[in-house]
């Protein structure tokens, strides 16, 4: 019996999963529509390869990837291209998200050009992870990080593949019911990954409420004679289902603050990840549908295996639930589940549940009191807090606004899982606030980096036209410098010139000189006119020759001048 | 179809502030119930004068300061504060003795601080001190136990000496009244007696503490376990204050039988189970992180025990536990816990900051 370690704090709750699993799994009816929204996973979005009116089969690539991290998305059906366009998405900023939007046509025709891989020990783990990659396959416990990426051991030596089949969070059964149902499938897909990632061994993790499922998948493991794969049940608290939890109760390891499980040895995927890894590979059939629990309030809680893009009401109505009647739905578990704003809103690769809620008949959901008290520093959240941390004092510096002490008390650290909530006596929306504060953060560190982006540039701008100016300057001084060697020829010119205007200047003088006062109005005069002119000219010399008072010479003048 | 779209979680435990003053108080019944066997109705009747003052002062600082007041009165945590204050008062106490320390309580030591949740210290110690201080006389005005039973002083005799202070058969609380244990060892210490032969020739002292006191005491540690088991407080507070009071006594005890008191007097006399249990434990003034917790409880059973033994009042509960809730903040920023991922003792490095 392998030695199983403990994680800190954690809540019990009621799980509330036995109705769901009362029936068999089955198809889910073919939707009408199908909405398939181009970001299914963590990373890039994909890009749409087809547009309106084209004809699709099933499992036809439709999307490929943005980037690096990223994920095609398949047609889940055959049919015909209605738009590429937003729609509602499940999303808590209740933004539209592209999507594109197929009729389907009923055949459920699978597109012919697929190519299982027959044996896949005959590949390298780089084809392999390729196959995955282009079957579009992500993490299918929640987060949708590309499986294809998780795959890839780099340089590091993979100790132990840990499979989560933990399922820690009330009402959802999907997993538990994949695990009885397809339990040699799932195994199959484990052991692809165990090749792709070279992993030393296995271990699947199922919390020991699932007795029925561990059998069978222990009895499977015996069956196919792998001793490398262990299944070890783990003990029932929420949230053993996260990665970082199930792989320190497994493994005794932590996962270092800001590190990958890669840094400790160790991968952990989820169990429906392995089937969709199955069916790729073995199947060549691309992640187009997958197992998710309908429960709540509706008629027949159950689990179905649902076309990725079926829309959410489809499938509460489909389980008897009242369109009309609906208060709250959830996509995922009541403690990390996302509360829809529209039903229309499609399942996509990582929905493992929907949850109802209604307005008449039971209300599955005790929620917390919509007016919280102030906070007491019971402490009952630091006690259930999985990471260790003190949300009293998260929340605390949170609500002040205090970004920096928020951070030193390790809000990055947090995962959302919701037990601080779910304990606290004042009934205070702590997970909120601390989403509050996540979220103000990067919008700050986002301004931040414009702002520095900004400053650079313009710093930039100031530097270059600095240097402009300095190369002018030396330019300047360059061609200035150039000139000086021919300076002697200039300044020769120079003097000539300066020695001609001189010249120029001296004739003008003299001419000026010689001449006399010529005024322009009397070059062309009547022989009478001249006549007089030189009469006063006389008369003027006369006066100016005879000392007489200046009174009688303006007389005469006027005189003269007024004939 | 109109959605609700809260932020997750969508449940929760149903637990709430109400549920667990309730509680806590429901953990007191016993120990009232022992102490009225032993003392009389007196505590019963300050009970419900503390309670009903608190109610008031609650209501009316709530209205002066705007705020919602049916959510906060319902919220038991100024019945609580009535209670413990109640218990930690003489019972032939007169009427405005009680009032005027709950008011004091709940005016100056809660709402003027900002109310539940925002004092930093405890409010029924600051209305205790408060009356220590300034009514010397009455807060030692203690009766012995079972001469209640004896005179056969009844609800209505109790309520005639509280409202008027007319005892009946012409007596008077001078008469009655005498020093409790703590006391009694304090002063007669000074009159150079052993603690053997203080304890030997009065007939006060039982077989830890002193009679009737020790029964109290002993219902006081039932109901603070059963609020342990109902994970209302935790162990670190309690644990840690007796813990380090019977380590302090049991060393000077050892070191001079003679002059120091044995640890299980301490344990068993005043108020230190009350105050391990019910008033050290009060969430809103004590230490928060599990560590600090133990730190805080450490300090008050070394303080009570300083108190007692070289301060000049018999019992230093009070005053130890408002000390530790000034180093209460202190004591949390210094004792938080190892994140997970993170290596020991490196905490304070925080590689995710900024991150993301």
């Amino acid at each position: 019996m392998r030695r199983l370690f403990q994680f800190h704090g954690g809540v019990h709750l009621k799980e509330h999963k036995k109705d769901a699993m009362s029936q068999p799994v089955q198809a889910a009816r073919m939707p009408k529509q199908l909405v398939l929204p181009l970001q299914q996973h963590i990373g890039a979005p994909a890009e749409a390869i087809v547009t309106a009116g084209d004809k699709v089969s099933k499992g036809q690539l439709i999307a490929r990837p943005g980037s690096a991290i990223s994920a095609p998305v398949h047609a889940s059906s055959s049919g015909t291209v209605a738009a590429i366009s937003e729609h509602p998405v499940s999303h808590p900023s209740h933004l539209n998200a592209p999507c594109i939007i197929i009729d389907t046509d009923g055949e459920d025709r699978w597109c012919t050009d697929r190519h299982p891989v027959a044996n896949y020990h005959e590949l390298p783990p780089e084809k392999i992870r390729e196959h995955i990659r282009d079957a579009g396959i992500v993490g299918m416990g929640g987060a949708g990080f590309p499986a294809h990426i998780k795959l890839n051991p780099d340089d590091h030596v993979v100790d132990t593949l840990i499979l989560n089949g933990a399922e820690c969070e009330p009402y959802i059964t999907c997993d538990e019911m994949l695990l009885r149902e397809r339990a040699l499938e799932v195994i199959a897909g484990l052991r692809i990954m165990r090749y792709a990632l070279q992993a030393k061994r296995c271990i699947i993790g199922i919390e020991n409420n699932k007795a029925v499922a561990f059998h069978v998948l222990q009895e499977q493991v015996r069956n196919t004679g792998a001793d490398f794969i262990e299944v070890i049940q783990v003990p029932t608290v929420y949230p053993t289902g996260g990665e970082k939890q199930l792989i320190r109760v497994l493994t005794g390891k932590e996962v270092p603050a800001g590190g990958l499980p890669l840094d400790i040895g160790v991968v952990c995927h989820n169990v429906g990840t392995a089937y969709a890894v199955y069916r790729a590979i073995e199947l060549a059939e691309p992640l187009i549908s997958r197992y998710v629990t309908i429960a709540g309030s509706v008629a027949h809680a159950r689990n179905l295996e649902v076309l990725i893009g079926t829309p959410v009401i489809d499938l509460i109505e489909e389980c008897g639930g009242n369109r009309n009647t609906l208060s709250r739905v959830i996509l995922g578990g009541p403690m990390m589940g996302t509360a829809l704003h529209n039903v229309t809103a499609p399942v996509t690769k990582t929905t493992n549940c929907i949850l109802v809620n209604s307005t008449v008949g039971d209300v599955p959901l005790p929620s917390r009191d919509k007016h919280a008290m102030p906070c007491i520093r019971c402490g009952n959240c630091a006690i259930a807090c999985p990471i260790d941390l003190l949300p009293q004092q998260l929340y605390w510096y949170a609500r002040a606004k205090d970004f920096d002490k928020v951070q030193d008390y390790h809000l990055f650290d947090c995962i959302e899982c919701g037990c601080c909530d779910y304990v606290c006596p004042s009934q205070i929306p702590l997970v909120h606030y601390f989403r509050y504060a996540k979220t103000e953060i990067w919008a700050q560190q986002h301004e931040k980096t414009l702002a520095d982006i900004a400053r650079e540039r313009h710093q930039f701008r100031e530097q270059r036209l600095e240097r402009d100016k300095r190369e002018k300057q030396e330019r300047h001084k360059k061609k200035r410098a150039a000139l000086k060697p021919a300076g002697n020829a200039a300044s020769k010119e120079d003097e000539a010139k300066k020695a001609a205007i001189q010249a120029a200047m001296d004739r003008a003088k003299t001419k000026r000189e010689s001449n006399g006062i010529e005024p322009k109005n009397t070059q062309s005069l009547t022989a009478e006119q001249q006549q007089k002119i030189n009469e006063a000219d006389a008369r003027r010399a006369e006066l100016k020759n005879s000392p007489t008072n200046k009174q009688d010479v303006q007389r005469d003048l006027l005189q003269d001048n007024n004939p | 179809m109109n959605l609700d779209t809260p932020s997750s979680p969508h449940i929760h435990s149903g637990i709430n502030i109400t549920g667990i003053m309730v509680r806590v108080c429901l953990a007191l019944v016993p120990a009232i119930i022992a102490y009225t066997w032993f003392f009389g109705w007196g505590l019963c009747i300050n009970i419900l004068i503390a309670v009903g003052t608190a109610l008031c002062a609650e209501a009316l600082m709530l209205r002066i300061r705007q705020r919602p007041i049916a959510p906060f009165l319902a919220d038991g945590s100024a019945v609580l504060t009535g209670v413990l204050l109640a218990f930690c008062l003489p019972p032939f106490s007169p009427w405005w003795i009680t009032v005027m320390g709950t008011a004091f309580a709940i005016i100056v030591a809660k709402q003027l601080y900002g109310g539940l949740g925002y004092n930093p210290f405890n409010p029924a110690m600051v209305g205790y001190v408060m009356l220590l201080i300034s009514f010397p006389l009455e807060m030692t005005q203690w009766v012995p136990p079972n001469i209640v039973n004896q005179l056969q002083i009844g609800f209505l005799d109790t309520l005639n000496i509280i409202f008027t202070g007319s005892f009946p058969y012409s007596l008077n609380i001078d008469a009655l009244s005498m020093a409790t244990p703590l006391d009694t060892v304090k002063t007669e210490l000074g009159l150079n007696l052993t603690v053997s032969e203080i304890m030997r020739g009065n007939a006060i002292f039982g077989d830890f503490g002193g009679v009737g006191w020790e029964w109290v005491g002993n219902w006081v540690l039932l109901g603070g376990v059963w609020l342990i088991y109902k994970r209302i407080i935790t162990w670190h507070i309690p644990l840690a204050v007796m813990g380090s009071l019977f380590v302090i006594s049991f060393f000077f005890f050892m070191l001079d039988p003679d002059t120091y008191a044995s640890p299980m007097f301490h344990l068993f006399s005043g108020a230190t189970l009350l105050a391990a249990f019910f008033i050290a434990t009060d969430p809103v003034s004590a230490s928060t992180t599990p560590r600090g917790r133990i730190f805080y409880g450490i300090g008050i059973g070394i303080l009570i025990y300083v108190i007692r033994t070289w301060g000049s009042y018999p019992d230093g509960v009070a005053f130890a536990v408002l000390l530790m809730n000034m180093a209460a903040p202190t004591i949390d920023y210094y004792t938080q816990p190892r994140v997970f991922g993170y290596k020991k003792g490196n905490t304070n490095e925080n590689p995710r900051r900024g991150q993301n």
